[in-house]
This record gives structure tokens, C-alpha cells and sequence, in this order.
């Protein structure tokens, strides 16, 4: 238990300096970097957790594919410093004044529920996070919801084509 | 956990690193003895006898050689890059089964450092799209166009194919009904996964071709029209990783193909004779690499639209169906 626990705080502390260094950065390419660190840095917590499927895919979505595109468009728009942002002044304030709000809320319902915050929670098996039980809770108990969001990732797919594509018409 | 467990890991990760290091030099010595037979010549054959020690010459020159980092480039990055495309396939042979188990000691050592974990083709496919931030940085942080090109070159080139690769995984674990990669070489015993899926083992080996950016798709480096492409202004050890993540990504590749399409350490006598596994995946993994610098001799470089085109519009459509197909017969015949 002690070793997982340093483990943890090790990761934990890993995982909030890059997420802060990413927000700080001012070079775009190093604050995708640090995002990638953090991605990867969360799926060994998953790991801790015995959840490694779920470790092994934020990495291979978060950390690989996606951040992969950040890097390529930044890198082919040449965008790598940002520029201060003149317009939008209302944004720093509100930012600030509704993150408070969250941190509050958040304060209250820890520390207004101290008994644990999830009630009815028991401990889970060891296999949980394993591929074969993911899909058989998939495919299985969430049949519906599953094939929904996979119509829905098809729609999004057909659309960004023919987004493209009228784009190309135009130009010719 | 105890220390000998401990023990027992480290050792194992050293020798696996020390494959991928060694197999470097001698694959980039038969690779050019290789292609020289093929092109009537005879290739690098005056240090030591048939040129064994070539690869130490050719390391000690590079040692040797003026480091240079370019004024305008961005020195973090472009120092971080060659790391970060070394250390994937450094760790990608962690999930390789070499054998089943020898008795060492009076312990039973399993021949493979995590074999057994569940996830072990997903683990693949994580390290695979780690893989193209080192080349993407690289060429980014030279500072340099025609690098910068050869960086965008590979990341397009490496996520497209990366699905193909992806596709073509599912083929084995279908049959062996496991992730684990240990599980699938047990699921071959009879017959190879290359006589079920032989459209799998040739969409697997095109994509990992394109993958590991070697010829005829080796756009991001294509002399003629990048100078070197992404490494351009890497020089001395730098580029001597570069060099090594090429060779070693061959390696492991074909490590990859062997275990999932060529039955890993399976062969004649293996369940009498443990030691045999490393000897017939390494037989494998060596006519593997042979086919990949025979195509190298033989097919020249396809344009880089061609490539896109291959990928997207043949190569997808046809890993597609050949994972539907696969999975109906699964049903239908009620798996093998």
C-alpha cells in the first residue's frame, strides 16, 4: 500500500506541474509536449488503478493520435508563438470568477460529505479493467449507448469529409 | 516483492535492450553486405573477416565526429528528439514471448519480460503512436524547411498507415481469442496465423514498412528531393540515433510479425527443448529482415500522393473487410 501510495503522490505531483508548465509555456510546441507528458503520466495512474486497458487507449487516443494532430497543424500553420490575446478582456475575469465556483462547490461537497463520497461503492475485482470484462460490459449491458456514440462518431466522420471537400470546390 | 523478482527484471530488460543495440549494428552490416550482393557488389569487407567489425569502425568514426547544433534551432527539442525516437523501439520488446520457461537456479524463468499481461498488442500499438514525436520534433526543431517537411511527411505518413497496422492486429487476436501475446503464439501450435490471415500478415507488413519509414516508403528522408529529410542537420551521435531507431524499429517489427503472424518461438521438438524458441523466432526474425532489404533493392520510392492514395483508398478498405470477413467466418465456422 505504502509503495503504491508514493507511487501515486510521485505521479500526482508529475501530472500537476506539466498541466501547469502546458497552461504557462508560451511556445505552443513545448505546451503540446507537456500535455502529452500529462496523458501519459494520468495512464500510468490508470495502471496503478489496475485499469490497464483504459491506460493502454489514453495512450494510444490521447497521447498518440490526437496531440499528434495538435503537433501537426501547429507545425504546418507555423504557429508557434501565440500571440497576447488583445481581444476577448472579459475572459481572464470570468475564467477566474467561475473556476472559484467550481473550487467552492467542489470544497463543499467534500468536505459537507466526509463519510465518502461515493456511497454504495465496493471494492472491485482484480480483472475489472481488463479488456475481455470491458467489452463484455460494452457489448452486453451498454449495447444501445455503444452503438448510438458509434453512429455519432460515423456522422462527425462524414461530416469533416464533406467539410473538406467543399472547400476544395471552391478553390477550383 | 522480492529482490530475485526484481533482479530477474532488470537482467531480462538489459538483455532485450542489448538485442535491439547489437542487432542494430549487425543488421545495418547485413543490410549493406545484403544489397550489395543483390547489386553485383561485394560490399564492406576489409575490417575484420567478412567486414565483422564495420559496424565499430563506422561507430568510432561517428563518435568522432564535430557535433553541430544550428544557431536558430530550438537546442532542447532538438538534443530531446533523437531520444525520443530511440526509446520506443528500445521498450516495444517487453511484450515479445521468446519461449515458455526454463529452470535457472531452481527458479522457472518465463522467457519474456510481460508476455503474459493482457494488453500486450494494445502496448504495441501505445509505443507505435508515441513513436512519431521524436521524428515530428526533429524536423521541427532543426529549424530547417526541407527537415520540417520530412517532419510533416512522416507524421501524416506514420498516423495514416498506424489504422492499417491497427486492423491488421485484430485478424490474430480474434483467432486466439487473447490480447496477450503469449496466448496468441500458444493459439499457432499447429498452424501459423500467416495461413489465415495471409492478407493480414501482407497488410501488416506493408503498414509496418511505412510505419518504421523504410523503402519505398521512406518519404521523410528522400534524398532527391528533402536532402535527408528530417535529420538534415543532425550530425555525430545524433545522427548515429536516428540511425539506430531505424534499425532497431526493423527489428522489433519484424519481432512483431514472427510472434503474430509466423508463430513466434513455435518449431519442431520446441515443447522438448526450451532453448530452441529464441533460436527459431530469431531464424524468423532474420528472414524477416531479409525480405525487408530485398524490397528495398528491388521497388523504387512511390510519390508521396501514391502513398496517401495506397494507404487510405486500398490498404484501409481491404483491412477493413478482411477484419469483418475474419470475424463472420470466426462465427459461421465457430473459430479454429
Amino acid at each position: 500500500m505504502t509503495q503504491e501510495l508514493i507511487l501515486f503522490f510521485i505521479l500526482a505531483a508529475v501530472a500537476i506541474v506539466t498541466a501547469i508548465s502546458m497552461l504557462v509555456s508560451k511556445n505552443s510546441i513545448y505546451a503540446v509536449m507537456f500535455l502529452v507528458l500529462n496523458f501519459v503520466t494520468v495512464a500510468v495512474l490508470y495502471l496503478l488503478l489496475n485499469a490497464a486497458f483504459i491506460a493502454m487507449v489514453q495512450v494510444t487516443v490521447y497521447a498518440g493520435a490526437i496531440m499528434v494532430l495538435f503537433l501537426f497543424v501547429i507545425m504546418l500553420l507555423g504557429a508557434e508563438k501565440a500571440e497576447k490575446g488583445k481581444d476577448l478582456p472579459w475572459q481572464g475575469p470570468l475564467a477566474i470568477l467561475l473556476g472559484g465556483a467550481l473550487v467552492l462547490e467542489l470544497g463543499y461537497i467534500i468536505f459537507s460529505q466526509q463519510r465518502g463520497l461515493l456511497p454504495g461503492i465496493e471494492a472491485v475485482s482484480e480483472s475489472f479493467g481488463s479488456p475481455a470484462s470491458i467489452g463484455d460490459v460494452l457489448f452486453n449491458r451498454y449495447l444501445v449507448p455503444f452503438e448510438v456514440t458509434s453512429i455519432l462518431l460515423l456522422v462527425a466522420m462524414v461530416g469533416a469529409i464533406i467539410l473538406t471537400r467543399d472547400e476544395r470546390e471552391e478553390k477550383s | 516483492m522480492d529482490l530475485a523478482l526484481l533482479l530477474e527484471w532488470a537482467i531480462k530488460s538489459i538483455i532485450l535492450i542489448f538485442i535491439v543495440i547489437g542487432g542494430f549494428a549487425y543488421v545495418t552490416l547485413f543490410e549493406r553486405r545484403a544489397l550489395a550482393r543483390i547489386q553485383v557488389r561485394i560490399g564492406p569487407n576489409r575490417a575484420g573477416p567478412w567486414g565483422i567489425l564495420q559496424p565499430m569502425a563506422d561507430g568510432i568514426k561517428l563518435i568522432f565526429k564535430e557535433e553541430l547544433i544550428p544557431d536558430r534551432a530550438d537546442k532542447i527539442v532538438f538534443v530531446l528528439a533523437p531520444v525520443l525516437t530511440v526509446v520506443p523501439a528500445l521498450i516495444l520488446l517487453a511484450v515479445i514471448p521468446f519461449g515458455t520457461s526454463i529452470s535457472l537456479f531452481g527458479r522457472t524463468i518465463s522467457l519474456s519480460l510481460a508476455g503474459d499481461v493482457n494488453v500486450g498488442v494494445l502496448y504495441i500499438m501505445a509505443i507505435a503512436s508515441i513513436a512519431v514525436y521524436g521524428i515530428a520534433l526533429a524536423g521541427w526543431s532543426s529549424n530547417n524547411k526541407y527537415a520540417l517537411m520530412g517532419g510533416l511527411r512522416a507524421t501524416a505518413q506514420m498516423i495514416s498507415y498506424e489504422l492499417v497496422l491497427a486492423l491488421s492486429f485484430i485478424g490474430p487476436i480474434l483467432l486466439a481469442n487473447s490480447m496477450s501475446l503469449n496466448k496468441i503464439v500458444e493459439a499457432q501450435n499447429p498452424i501459423w496465423y500467416i495461413i489465415f490471415q495471409p492478407i493480414g500478415f501482407l497488410l501488416f507488413f506493408i503498414a509496418a514498412i511505412a510505419e518504421i519509414n523504410r523503402s519505398p516508403f521512406d518519404m521523410p528522408e528522400a534524398e532527391q528531393e528533402l536532402t535527408a529529410g528530417y535529420h538534415a542537420e543532425y550530425s555525430g551521435m545524433k545522427f548515429a540515433l536516428f540511425f539506430m531507431a531505424e534499425y532497431g524499429k526493423m527489428i522489433v517489427v519484424s519481432f512483431i510479425a514472427a510472434t503474430l503472424f509466423l508463430g513466434g518461438y513455435l518449431g519442431p521438438f520446441v515443447d522438448r527443448f526450451t532453448w530452441l524458441g529464441p533460436i527459431y523466432l530469431g531464424i524468423k526474425v532474420v528472414v524477416l529482415i531479409f525480405l525487408m532489404v530485398w524490397i528495398r533493392a528491388t521497388l523504387p520510392r512511390i510519390r508521396y500522393d501514391r502513398l496517401m492514395a495506397l494507404g487510405w483508398k486500398v490498404l484501409l478498405p481491404v483491412a477493413l473487410a478482411n477484419v469483418v470477413i475474419t470475424a463472420m467466418l470466426i462465427v459461421l465456422v465457430g473459430g479454429f
